[in-house]
């Protein structure tokens, strides 16, 4: 092993980490960039942003001045509240369906499965109007309440997770061996016992791929919050950040500081659970 | 109509309990929504959320107004110029990526997560980051060039440089997810075949090109129908970079201009029959782009 790795390190070998190295450098170098240019002040942000905050450079004027002027806590509550509630109900509905989409057989099945794969295809653009109009005339949205608002986000939402869930969980409950639930059907559980009991466990690293993608597609979501969210105190955590630049358009600090809130906990996030976020995104992509 | 079906299962009452929750969502939320746009699109609405006041006379008049409408013409050839970027750029440099990682021994994990990264982020902080980035006075790309020796300031948002600099951190932001789907496609071609092919004395170079990319044709065309769906559904972070089209209409995409005409001039309608022209455009383009992939030959 150890003589194969060595004579392949070659003047190619060198150009191809070269280059990989380079693309590396790409994703992480302007997110880096950001982080330590918000521990600088606007000044120094224009004058040297390459250089490292040490010293005298260093400040955290950015981070007082966003918590003060921004609600960035009540935005992140809110994102939290709506992405969670999304997360929840699509694994929740989307595993109920393609349990029964698995395990039963009835008529209209394949026009069923293929009315959810019809379901990935829609833009967002295309169902959003209606959409909007139905959520006012019930008052769900464009309210003062702050729960129905946040509502109002996670409905559409969860509607445009769930096709790509149920075709991502089908799969995985189609590998499980029907033996265990036959075990537990003799034991006397019935069907919705065998779900909750013996299939929800089983599909838990699923689940875990789908909860997380719903999760990150709804906290980064603008184009709906910019839609359903009309009140200031109402914003999510995106549509804070669209704000920003009208309402400190050359505060570039502060703005600095704002990227690198929002961003630092998904980095966390995907730093801890990459394996799944990877899967799940690309599974969720093959959505249109 | 399956035979394995267990005897837990004849039971169908469980059934419709499992299915018609996640159904009534859909059903509510994305079939309706989607045909009452279409419905929309030849009626008159003049705010939104408000009902509509009646048909249009004549019914297709909003479809007639966007043939005359310049930007429209700029959304729409914007939106194909991202498709091409998108194809080129995204799946481009995705194959070349994959391709490098697939030959080497170490890193490879670290390339995918690195990669991979960027898809995480909210568009729209990255559309933040990216007006820092190539802010007038002074972001970090005109600190870097005045640093190499250049003395005057570039103004990347002026009418020249706006449509680049719109579409290269769309471009970079998804180069790692087409990179993801190849990889894994690379992987799942069989070990033997290269083997047999080193024996006949195969190059490496002829490896890629007679064994990896006809084996890889298929997830190459899954990408490319993905590229070009995916321009079509672009809008946060052009929105944040350059909002309603500045400067001067030269930004317009499909999905902002949509967005702009049911919230800027509320005309609800019109932005109805966008609506419907961006997902007409999407079965076009992947329909053409499967027939592409069928016919050409390696």
């Amino acid at each position: 092993m150890k003589a194969k790795t060595k004579k392949h390190v070659s003047p190619g070998m060198i150009v191809i980490y070269a280059i990989l190295i380079f693309w590396a450098l790409t994703t992480i170098y302007p997110i880096f960039w950001i982080i330590i240019n918000s521990f600088k002040a606007k000044n120094e942000i224009l004058a040297n942003s390459f250089s490292l905050p040490l010293g005298d450079l260093f400040t955290t004027s950015n981070y007082k001045t966003a918590f003060e002027r921004l609600n960035i806590f009540s935005a992140y509550r809110n994102s939290i509240i709506i992405s969670c509630t999304v997360a929840l109900v699509v694994v929740l509905l989307a595993g109920l369906a393609s349990f029964a989409i698995v395990r039963y057989s009835f008529r209209l099945k394949k026009f069923v499965y293929s009315l959810i794969i019809a379901g990935m295809m829609f833009p967002v653009f295309s169902t959003i109007i209606p959409v909007f109009r139905m959520l006012n005339t019930l008052h769900i949205a464009n309210t003062n309440n702050l729960w129905l608002s946040l509502l109002s986000v996670a409905l559409p939402q969860i509607a445009g997770n769930l096709s790509f869930a149920i075709v991502v969980l089908s799969g995985y409950i189609k590998s499980l061996p029907i033996e265990l639930e036959e075990a537990a059907y003799m034991e006397g559980c019935n069907a919705y016992q065998i779900f909750f009991k013996v299939v929800m466990p089983l599909t838990k690293p699923s689940f875990a791929t789908v909860a997380i993608f719903s999760f990150l597609w709804s906290y980064n979501d603008l184009f709906t919050q910019m839609f359903l969210l009309r009140l200031p105190e109402q914003r999510a955590i995106t549509r804070l950040l669209n704000e920003l630049t009208a309402m400190e358009g050359t505060n570039y600090g502060l703005m600095a500081a704002a990227v690198a809130l929002v961003v630092i906990p998904v980095i966390i996030v995907y730093i801890i659970l990459q394996k799944h976020i990877i899967k799940g995104m690309t599974a969720g992509a093959i959505k249109g | 109509m399956e035979s394995n079906e267990s005897n837990i299962y004849r039971n169908k009452k469980p059934l419709f309990v499992f299915l018609i929750p996640a159904f009534i969502f859909m059903v509510v939320f994305l079939y309706y929504p989607f045909v009452k746009n279409i419905l929309n699109s030849f009626q008159k609405i003049t705010s939104l959320g408000a009902a509509s006041k009646g048909w249009n006379g004549p019914w297709y008049s909003n479809y007639v107004k966007m043939f005359n409408d310049p930007n429209m013409r700029t959304a729409i050839l914007n939106t194909i110029i991202m498709m091409v970027v998108t194809i080129i750029g995204q799946v481009g440099i995705a194959v070349v990526l994959a391709l490098m990682v697939d030959n080497i021994k170490k890193g490879a994990k670290f390339f995918r997560t690195v990669f991979f990264f960027p898809i995480v982020i909210s568009a729209t902080a990255l559309g933040l980051m990216f007006n820092l980035i190539f802010l007038y006075d002074k972001g970090m790309v005109n600190q870097l060039l005045e640093m190499l020796g250049k003395g005057t300031l570039t103004d990347w948002k002026d009418t020249a440089h706006a449509l680049v600099v719109m579409l290269l951190p769309v471009m970079w932001q998804y180069v790692g997810f087409y990179f993801v789907i190849l990889i894994t496609g690379l992987n799942n071609i069989p070990e033997d075949l290269y083997e047999s092919a080193s024996i006949d004395g195969a190059t490496r170079w002829q490896r890629i090109r007679y064994i990896t990319l006809p084996m890889l044709r298929n997830v190459i065309c899954t990408c490319v129908v993905l590229a070009v769906t995916g321009a079509l559904k672009v809008f946060d972070l052009p929105w944040v970079m350059f909002p309603k089209g500045m400067p001067l209409g030269k930004t317009w995409l499909t999905g902002t201009y949509m967005y702009y005409q049911a919230f800027n001039t509320q005309d609800v309608d019109y932005s109805s029959a966008i609506a419907v022209v961006i997902v007409i455009l999407g079965i076009v383009t992947s329909k053409i782009v499967n027939k592409v992939f069928k016919e050409a030959d390696y």
